[in-house]
């Protein structure tokens, strides 16, 4: 699935808006928990997390995570936003918890990596 | 005779969060720059990751070596802390003594040495109370062969 198409399920807010919403996922790690997210191996996965600290891009980026979404409407520090930035993952926010993020992506077909 | 091919030693800064995981970010574009197995990559860098967020998190600050030899990827890691009283104990899933502050930051579930541990090919913990903790972990280069 393109991110494009999850940033319209999601109804989600692009914080990084130079970067590629073509690529595409087919997997998703969803954790607020960052050793979660890194205990399992699945490169290319899309990252769904409560968490909006420096430490989530960085975990994404050991666990080459493609794109993070983070939820209940939280905000990334700009720091963080940068940090995406450079690493060239694709960041993208909504207002929606983990349980509908996870039902609503998991209805259209993608699959847990965990 | 093991023949070191590359060491490199990173000074991890305690309780810098910021700064955290920078050490084993510079390790993963190293091996990276060195055409490793994308599989064998990923796993050192775990390992280093999960190694420096524990020192940061734990300890007063210490040293990570990152060694390619002829045999093996490894990091060697010293820091100066707490040291791990019971280190069956801390090896368990889910066995936590993080901080809120830890969790905040997203680690602290329990689940940093096992991630070591499954990541590694030898691990080797050795830990005095009040003093520090050494760690030497890493991957066999001809297991991976």
């Amino acid at each position: 699935m393109k991110l494009e198409e999850i940033k319209n399920i999601l109804q989600c807010e692009v914080l990084t808006p130079e970067m590629d919403l073509s690529l595409e996922v087919n997997t998703v790690l969803a954790s607020d928990g960052m050793s979660e997210i890194l205990a399992f191996h699945s490169p290319g996965a899309l990252m769904i997390t409560g968490l909006t600290n420096i430490q989530s891009v960085r975990t994404a980026d050991i666990a080459d995570v493609r794109a993070i979404v983070y939820i209940r409407d939280k905000r990334p520090h700009e720091k963080t936003v940068d940090l995406a930035r450079q690493k060239k993952i694709p960041v993208l926010a909504t207002s929606l918890g983990m349980f509908d993020v996870c039902g609503l992506l998991r209805e259209k077909g993608l699959k847990g990596a965990m | 005779m093991v023949e070191e091919l590359l060491k490199k030693t990173f000074t991890i800064f305690s309780r810098n969060f910021d700064k955290a995981g920078e050490n084993s970010t510079e390790i993963k574009a190293l091996l990276k720059s060195l055409n490793f197995e994308p599989d064998i990559i990923r796993r050192l860098v775990v390992v280093a990751f999960e190694a420096e967020m524990n020192v940061v998190m734990y300890a007063d600050g210490g040293q990570m070596d990152f060694v390619i030899t002829d045999e093996d990827i490894r990091i060697d890691i010293r820091d100066q802390g707490p040291g791990i009283p019971d280190i069956q104990q801390a090896m368990q899933e889910g066995y936590s003594t993080a901080t809120d502050e830890m969790r905040e930051m997203g680690f602290g579930f329990g689940m940093g040495l096992p991630n070591i541990k499954k990541n590694s090919d030898f691990l080797n913990i050795e830990s005095r109370v009040g003093k520090g903790t050494t760690v030497s972990a890493g991957i066999r280069l001809n297991a991976n062969a």
